[in-house]
């Protein structure tokens, strides 16, 4: 598994539900100690020399490895989609990158597409909203994905998101380049969040929860967030994103 | 009005425009509730829709590979149907063009239909320096020149203003009608500016349109309208110009209806615009109307240096004006954020082209990278990848702000030197989420934090968990 340098710092509960969930699909999982960052904000932000070194290193991190799969959308899809590009220049390394765009997944098509998990095991008495992300949904068309998964858990009604699919205004970098262009997006956001009236709002990348969540707590808005792992995993006892420890 | 450059203001500008309540309504109204909606009904009265996608990519590649070819024979049907065809090279070039056709035709006043070329080349101005008054006749570049205003969109120029800032404007420009007539209603100020521009469309020595797509074939030059303005501009003054860029011709008038199906349905909904003219050659003998003369000023630019550069697919672009309609950032910020001609995802991959990646440089930045502009591009451009091929030269050159800032690039080089080194990065991230889990005590999110200000301006920043998915991993937690 690929934790994402998000998930590894900023909420491990992340990691350990993919596990969870993989494991109860019957994978065996194993994490491999020599992985960082998938080198997306160098990537994004021009520093093409330092993308192409942080993507040797996840290269060779997964090099023994049948599957790859990322409880993140965006960080899949820089694997899955620029890491070929990154070496256009250097056969060597592109066929390695090539190698395992081939091989690398985002957890929830992961879980429905190739172990065909189709009962989560996982209860929640509320409703809930989901946040399409954009890097999942576009560059791997994640969407049914943990809708199907979101289904079988017991007692959980989905609310559909007006606009689910407007992009929630983080963009990496951008959020803290552009804070009042990002600012002003992510409260478009949490309008339509909270017009849903659900209990929790649900995403596949922790990035644009963060960022969401940054912005529903800034507001006072009582709306929980989780990424989808944490619930399908059964994992909503402890505190939501950005929420307090005794909340 | 054309524009001088002030791209490298974007982040004032943008804050102008979310400051601006007025506006923000109006984005959202016209945007979510107007384009985006419409375009997907278009699409879904189409199930070929993205078919023709497909072939109107491979017919813009087609003719980007055989350009030269395509524009020698539309060149030769101009000239077979009368007309005549000048070949700029920039844009004061096509300037002079111009002002030297209004000169020998003793021009006192042009007409002028919708052109984002002449916004392009800054003809207004230039054309108004020599004594020549342009009148623009799309009804919202009549109400920006009006108000002395640029274009804030490429298909819907004055969509930043409301009916009741047009009708301030009209009692102010007007001031011969009555001033207590009744402007509420956007139907009165229609019939009003008709009104107004009907005296001037006869008026006009020359009549300057844009053209949407050249067909080498027959020499023709299309434009499309909603008013109907442009055939007056055309057909009316004695003296008719199109000016128009090289990228705009296709082979035969069958390659045409293949742009138009997509054009207007990307752009508005529409199955068609409510005028597709088709204008080939000056008036023959045997014409009731027509204009005496035909020109075309066909511009480059930079074009022909674009066709050979990593930017080559923003060529394909027909101006619908979808990516620009999608973008989360031109959705709040509009369209005069972005400090030059062509706004939002397709404009800051051609400003830059245009007046430099130094003055340009925080346009590539202003994108999430969300993709949706790719995914509504009619002809399928790879936006976000010509945008960060963009940013790779601004990182390049050092240049500030944007994407690649001092403090920025030192904190990107460090992140990525310590993340190329797991056995350094390991400890001293464990060491910082420590310390912030310590700092946050029992808060889930910081209010402000040093270091994290760009963040927090906006929102909370979530306090870590605690611990490292890595460390706790290989405590055996699970």
């Amino acid at each position: 598994m690929f934790v994402t340098c998000l998930v590894d710092l900023m909420r491990p509960s992340v990691g350990f539900a993919a596990l969870r969930l993989l494991a109860r699909a019957g994978a065996e999982v194993v994490v491999p100690d020599g992985q960082t960052c998938c080198g997306q904000p160098a990537y994004n932000s021009g520093d093409m020399k330092n993308a192409r070194k942080l993507a040797q290193n996840v290269i060779e991190a997964f090099a023994d490895f049948d599957h790859v799969v990322a409880p993140s959308g965006s960080c899949a899809g820089q694997i899955v989609h620029h890491y070929p590009k990154l070496f256009a220049d250097d056969p060597d390394w592109r066929s390695k990158a090539e190698d395992l765009a081939t091989r690398t997944f985002e957890l929830t098509a992961y879980l429905v597409e190739h172990l065909d998990l189709n009962d989560s095991g996982a209860v929640f008495h509320g409703s809930a909203t989901y946040h399409d992300s954009c890097a999942g949904l576009r560059e791997l068309g994640i969407k049914k994905q943990p809708r199907h998964l979101l289904a079988t858990v017991d007692g959980l009604i989905l609310n559909e998101l007006e606009e689910s699919e407007a992009c929630c205004g983080f963009g990496g970098l951008f959020s803290i380049k552009y804070p009042d262009v990002s600012g002003a997006i992510v409260d478009k956001k949490a309008d339509r969040v909270e017009k849903a009236e659900a209990d929790l709002l649900l995403g596949g990348d922790l990035g644009c929860l963060m960022n969401m969540s940054g912005k529903l707590r800034r507001r006072g808005s009582g709306v929980r967030v989780f990424h989808v792992a944490e619930v399908l995993a059964n994992m909503t006892d402890g505190p939501a994103i950005g929420e307090d420890v005794d909340a | 009005m054309s524009q001088d450059p002030h791209c490298h203001d974007f982040q004032k500008g943008a804050k102008k425009a979310l400051d601006d309540e007025r506006l923000q309504t109006l984005l959202g109204r016209t945007l979510e509730n107007g384009f985006q909606k419409k375009r997907l009904q278009g699409m879904a009265r189409l199930p070929e829709y993205d078919r023709l996608r497909d072939q109107a990519r491979d017919l813009k590649n087609h003719v980007l590979d055989h350009l030269d070819m395509y524009l020698a024979r539309f060149e030769t049907e101009v000239m077979k149907a009368g007309g005549h065809v000048h070949w700029a090279s920039d844009a004061a070039e096509a300037r002079e063009i111009i002002v030297e056709i209004c000169r020998k035709a003793g021009a006192k006043t042009v007409s002028k239909g919708k052109s984002m070329i002449a916004e392009e080349i800054g003809l207004n101005d230039h054309l108004i320096a020599n004594a020549i008054t342009p009148v623009e006749t799309d009804l919202g570049e009549y109400i920006i020149q009006l108000r002395n205003e640029p274009p804030s969109h490429i298909i819907a120029p004055a969509f930043h203003i409301s009916k009741e800032q047009v009708a301030e404007t009209f009692l102010e420009s007007h001031p011969h009608l009555d001033p207590a007539r009744d402007l509420s209603e956007p139907t009165a100020l229609l019939s009003e500016a008709r009104g107004e521009l009907r005296e001037k469309f006869l008026r006009a020595d020359v009549g300057i349109t844009g053209a949407n797509i050249l067909v080498a074939e027959t020499g023709t030059a299309m434009i499309v309208t909603n008013e109907g303005n442009g055939d007056l501009t055309q057909n009316l003054p004695p003296v008719h110009i199109a000016l128009t860029s090289i990228e705009k011709v296709v082979p035969t008038l069958e390659d045409a209806t293949l742009i138009l199906r997509l054009l207007a349905r990307t752009a508005t909904g529409q199955e068609q615009s409510v005028y597709n003219t088709f204008f080939t050659g000056a008036k023959r003998p045997s014409d009731i109307d027509g204009p005496e003369q035909f020109h075309v000023v066909l511009l480059d630019n930079g074009r022909s240096e674009l066709l050979g550069s990593e930017f080559r697919d923003i060529l394909r672009c027909i101006r619908c004006g979808a990516c620009i309609n999608h973008c989360p950032v031109y959705g709040v910020t509009s369209g005069h954020a972005y400090g030059w001609v062509y706004p939002g995802p397709m404009g800051s991959v051609l400003t830059p082209y245009f007046v430099g990646i130094e003055e340009a440089h925080p346009l590539p930045g202003a994108s999430t990278f969300c993709g949706r502009c790719e995914e509504v591009c009619p002809v399928r451009i790879p936006l976000p990848q010509l945008l960060r091929s963009w940013r790779v030269r601004a990182f390049e050159r050092k240049l500030p702000g944007g994407a690649s800032g001092v403090v920025q690039r030192i904190a990107l080089g460090g992140w990525a030197m310590l993340a190329r080194r797991p056995w350094l990065y390991r400890p001293a991230m464990s060491l910082g989420v420590g310390l912030l889990h310590k700092l946050a005590g029992g808060r889930g999110a910081f209010r402000r934090l040093i270091g994290a200000g760009g963040w927090t301006k906006a929102r909370d920043l979530p306090a870590p968990q605690g611990g490292t998915f890595q460390s706790r991993y290989r405590k055996g937690e699970r």
